[in-house]
């Protein structure tokens, strides 16, 4: 009886998507809703028939919007072949066109038309002046979209490809079309920019003169005065590279490779980067070596000297990097050092080898790529940074922030913002390149499915002490920079009025109980809950692209997977201030208008953490077994019953890794976000920020420590779910027993 | 009562010219024909890489044929992804979903198969019942032992009375003595219902034991076709006779062929045996060890090389001019001495002419 489903003429989905394409043309507004995705005040306000919230059908009946129209041939050509066969070749040929038809003009009116007429002035010359403008497109031409887009996906499928399996076909459709959307257009978009002259034409002269500037490339640094923004960022990210590497390895072999005690405890050091927000290491750092840190001041008074701002600039920068990323290279090289068969080393101790020559000659060369790996990583993310250079930069002027002055500052100079984010942009893709194509295919990773009974030896004596040295220094030095940071929320005035207060948290969060219900009176709560709501509703929705993008890498084989891969990974290497600036300059006019509402800073989510849901989605599904999919097709289900009904609950740890972990990125970010809020939706970061630029440190630091609770509250609920998930076992036995 | 829920809806195979590719150029199935006739079990059986697998998953619609036709029925299959055909497979490591239950597994296929609750629950328990596991629906897989994953996995696929059942060396992880006995209940199960089965195997005794016909198969093509006896007796190749059993390949001369029987000698010694097509000139010969008589009255010479007691029987290496033979006698008690010379023979059945050398 199965057999019969694919020979008759029932097609779900695609009645399914035939329904939601005229729903989407004939009863949503077409444009966006100004009061915002959410709200429904438009239903009442004049809907089906004023301009701003009519359907499409509605504005075309009342003679506006006449562009609209031709939609509606690719829409109904879908009825034609709802009684076909899949195997017509008919059926395939009608799909794929009023798919590409429908969605290719979507896109090309929604292009040629904005605010002011025509876009192009081709158009214009063309066909006389527009006497009518369009906004940003909304719930209907979405869904629209979307309809032309599975249509075409599922003439696609029918033609044969990836065996005929329209979830497959049109979750790789979906993905691609996405991530063009926000993450190609924009940066596309953003190199346009570039390019555009003061009088809105294109000249490769004005890029020329931003690209060559001196205050980009100048190395006036080495003759006393200041080097270019590029060097700048450059030099740093290759020292806190190599630094946060070193003091890696060095915690790495602490762990596996020492009789340390507590080791637990150093593991736990790798949750600090996830839940601490990237500017609070430089906000203790400046409590403590400031003008009026607590260092500072004792050793003014001890010596005599003048307190210096020696923090403000390059050093600040160094430190506040090195201890905020040395925790991710510990990451990664902990599992490079365990990855070392044990065996390969007793190995080299049978053949005569000391514990140094062992070391030397064995486990570093082995440990050599992921020390390559680890080092580009802490490039990337020092490249990346924007919190530690706003807060301690002082004239250091570094790539990330530059961008961000060159948008916000008195200069606003679009094409000189987008000039410093393809420099920024080439840097960390040139690493991220490296990483991928040099090291992905070097991986010395020793560990097989065999046993392998053998124990890590010791480091020999010479290393263990300069080791343990460095390791003990820089690991009480975090503790004492994570207690500044809990001391410092509670002190009235740093270095002024050292008396203890709960001052800054009363500010902050403070709560009036009245008779209509809790009154959130504090100057934090708006911006928190804000903050909330927006990574609650990102964590979603990154698990799901990212799981369904895992899957597809893992589980099926399609032309062009390799360049997939790449694309959806991409976004790591983009820093966050440029994909701010990119989503300014992409989404700030029609077609899609989105700046300045929740939804920006969301998608921004989205696609930024997007790689951290793909990656544990790989590293989990790569461990379920092949032939448990192809068990669940040869029984019969489709290929998404078996990704909901097989994969997904076997997931189910990996997608609470996911929800967590973004949700605790969307809290943490402030690179992309300090573009993309808005006086309606500020985030936690971007206030917090804020009040440090007007001084008031007290505030900030209160306002990062509460944030840090609530990470830890988040992640430490996540070890308990996913350990209770892993432990679920049911009991109960037959009841014939 | 419960055991006529189930019943066979056997279908034949056919494999019409099919070739798998990889790639651009590692071929794994080159051009084969096969056809597999309702209600038999057929083995596929050849070393490791041949295309045994590759050749099962095409049936299933797991790999797709890159040329030829695949039939199962009258239906052409050729471009139906495994959700559309009607085929069940046993999976080598079982494949039993860990988070569900025993009775959640069985059922998994019937609920996408249009069946009701209540008759999707009787199928699946009638299921468990054939399988010898009543009374462990509730289990996880996890709780169960090998053999019976196994046989969960076994009802998983049979009560979807599939057109065609798939095993791909389903015995694999099982141990010596459970083999045995998993492979007689499958055999007992396909001829009660009447299924068609394909089955993967490397194990030449277990393909042997289980099949009405077994396909041989060697560099991505077809070796021979026959059943068990045809190919233990009458293999066409040096390949086959060595890969089904062990075979001694002993080269000879047909002095004469008349009514296609032929008579042959090796060093004198004259043997009378069906000519399989062969002309009179050298020809070469497979005997089994079983086969040939140590200490026979008429015979060529050799020398005992190496004797193993393996206590059911002896095993002897022989030397002869031509080359080494290994031989067995069932005489532990009194065992030939290494270095004597003995004279060796053949039974009067058994030994066959390989057509093509």
């Amino acid at each position: 009886m199965r057999g019969d489903l694919n020979e008759s003429t029932a097609h779900p989905a695609l009645i399914f998507w035939i329904i939601a394409g005229w729903v989407g043309f004939l009863l949503l507004p077409w444009y966006g809703v100004e009061d915002g995705f959410l709200s429904f005040k438009w239903l009442v306000d004049g809907y089906p028939f004023d301009e701003d919230f009519a359907p499409a059908a509605f504005l075309i009946g009342q003679g506006e919007k006449l562009w609209l129209a031709p939609l509606l041939l690719p829409l109904a050509a879908p009825f034609l072949v709802v009684r076909r066969k899949k195997s017509d070749p008919l059926y395939a040929i009608v799909l794929i066109l009023a798919g590409a038809v429908g969605f290719g003009w979507l896109i090309a009116q929604g292009f040629g038309i904005g605010i002011r007429g025509y876009t192009f002035d081709w158009l214009t010359a063309l066909f006389g002046d527009l006497d009518d403008r369009q906004y940003g497109m909304g719930y209907g031409a979405l869904i629209v979209a979307s309809a032309f887009l599975f249509l075409f996906t599922q003439g696609i499928a029918a033609r044969g490809a990836i065996n005929g399996d329209v979830f497959v076909v049109s979750a790789i459709g979906g993905v691609i079309v996405i991530v063009t959307t926000f993450v190609f257009f924009p940066i596309a978009k953003m190199l346009l920019a570039a390019f555009i002259t003061e009088e809105g034409g294109y000249s490769a002269a004005v890029f020329a003169s931003k690209f060559f500037d001196d205050r980009l490339w100048g190395l006036g640094c080495f003759a006393g005065g200041r080097c270019g923004a590029a060097w700048n960022s450059l030099f740093l990210a290759i020292l806190v590279g190599v630094l946060t590497t070193v003091l890696g390895l060095v915690f790495a072999l602490v762990v596996t490779r020492s009789g340390f005690r507590y080791k637990r405890a150093l593991r736990a050091l790798t949750v600090l980067p996830i839940i601490t927000p990237p500017f609070v290491i430089g906000l203790a750092l400046i409590l403590l070596f400031g003008l009026s840190g607590s260092v500072t001041q004792f050793f003014a008074e001890l010596f005599g000297i003048q307190p210096t701002r020696w923090l403000y600039g390059m050093p600040g920068v160094l430190i506040a990097q090195t201890l905020a990323f040395t925790p991710i290279a510990f990451l990664v090289l902990i599992g490079v050092v365990e990855g070392v068969s044990p065996s390969m080393e007793e190995a080299a101790q049978t053949l005569r080898a000391n514990r140094w020559q062992t070391f030397r000659t064995v486990s570093l060369p082995l440990m050599r790529p992921g020390l390559a790996n680890a080092f580009l990583l802490g490039f990337i993310e020092s490249m990346a940074d924007f919190g530690n250079p706003l807060v301690l930069g002082g004239n250091f002027d570094v790539l990330s922030t530059e961008i961000f002055f060159a948008i916000v500052g008195a200069q606003y100079d679009q094409g000189r913002a987008a000039v410093l984010a393809m420099v920024l942009l080439f840097f960390t893709l040139s690493a991220f390149y490296a990483q991928r194509m040099w090291l992905g295919k070097k991986s010395y990773t020793t560990v097989s499915g065999k046993g392998d009974a053998g124990v890590h030896p010791l480091m020999p004596n010479g290393l263990a002490v300069p080791v343990f040295i460095a390791a003990g220094v820089w690991g009480m030095f975090t503790i004492i920079v994570y207690g500044m940071i809990l001391y410092g929320s509670v002190v009235e005035l740093w270095g002024v009025n050292n008396s203890l207060t709960f001052k800054h948290y009363i500010t902050a969060f403070s709560v009036r109980i009245e008779e209509s219900g809790i009154r959130w009176t504090g100057a934090a709560w708006d911006s928190f809950w804000t903050t909330i709501y927006i990574a609650a509703a990102a964590a979603p929705l990154t698990a799901i692209v990212g799981l369904i993008t895992a899957y597809l890498l893992t589980r099926q084989t399609f032309a062009g997977k390799n360049a997939f891969e790449f694309g959806t990974m991409l976004s790591f290497a983009i820093p966050g201030t440029v994909i701010g600036v990119s989503y300014i300059l992409a989404f700030n006019v029609p077609p899609i208008e989105i700046t300045g509402t929740g939804i920006i800073l969301i998608i921004s989510f989205i696609f930024r953490n997007m790689p951290v849901g793909v990656r544990a989605g790989i590293a989990s599904m790569s461990q379920l077994d092949k032939s448990l999919d192809e068990s669940s097709l040869t029984l019969g289900a489709n290929s998404w019953q078996t990704f909901r009904r097989v994969i997904l609950p076997l997931l189910r740890p990996a997608i609470l890794a996911a929800l967590v972990y973004s949700f605790v990125r969307a809290m943490t970010a402030i690179s992309a976000v300090i573009f993309l809020v808005s006086a309606e939706y500020d985030m936690a970061t971007s206030y917090i920020i804020g009040r440090v630029e007007n001084n008031d440190y007290g505030l900030a630091i209160a306002y990062s420590t509460t944030l840090i609770v609530v990470m830890l509250a988040a992640v430490g609920l996540l070890q308990i779910l996913v350990g209770r998930t892993k432990i679920g076992r049911r009991t109960q036995f037959g009841a014939g027993e | 009562m419960n055991e006529k829920l189930i019943t066979g809806k056997a279908a034949p195979v056919r494999f019409e010219g099919v070739t798998k590719r990889f790639g651009r150029d590692v071929v794994a199935v080159d051009n084969i024909n096969l056809s597999v006739e309702t209600g038999k079990l057929v083995t596929l059986l050849g070393p490791s890489g041949c295309g045994k697998t590759t050749t099962l998953r095409m049936i299933a619609g797991l790999e797709m044929a890159t040329e030829g036709r695949i039939l199962i029925g009258d239906r052409d299959v050729t471009t139906l992804p495994a959700t559309d055909r009607d085929v069940s497979m046993v999976f080598q490591s079982y494949a039993l979903f860990p988070h569900m239950s025993v009775l959640e597994n069985v059922s998994y296929g019937l609920t996408f198969s249009g069946f009701s609750k209540t008759e999707t629950r009787e199928r699946a328990v009638a299921g468990l019942e054939l399988v010898g596991l009543k009374g462990f629906d509730n289990r996880l897989p996890s709780e169960l032992s090998g053999g019976q994953q196994q046989r969960v996995a076994v009802a998983r696929a049979l009560v979807l009375e599939p057109q065609v059942l798939l095993f791909d060396e389903p015995l694999s992880n099982l141990d010596a003595k459970l083999r045995r006995q998993v492979r007689e209940d499958i055999r007992a199960i396909q001829k009660d219902l009447g299924l068609t089965v394909v089955y993967v195997t490397h194990d030449q005794e277990e393909a042997l034991a289980v099949s009405d016909e077994i396909v041989v198969m060697r560099n991505a093509a077809i070796a021979q076709i026959g059943s068990p006896r045809e190919l233990y007796d009458a293999p066409v190749d040096q390949f086959v006779a060595d890969f089904i059993g062990e075979a001694n390949i002993v080269p000879c001369m047909i002095d004469s062929v008349e009514n296609d029987t032929a008579t042959i000698s090796i060093e004198g010694y004259r043997h009378v045996l069906p000519a399989r097509g062969l002309l009179v000139g050298p020809a070469k010969l497979a005997v089994r060890p079983s086969r040939l008589v140590i200490g026979a009255e008429n015979g060529f010479s050799a020398r005992i090389a190496k004797a193993t007691y393996v206590g059911v029987r002896m095993e002897y290496t022989l030397e002869a001019s031509f080359g080494t033979m290994f031989g067995v006698q069932d005489d532990v008690d009194a065992p030939l001495e290494i270095g004597s010379d003995v004279t060796v023979g053949f039974t009067h059945k058994g030994p066959v002419l390989l057509p093509e050398a």
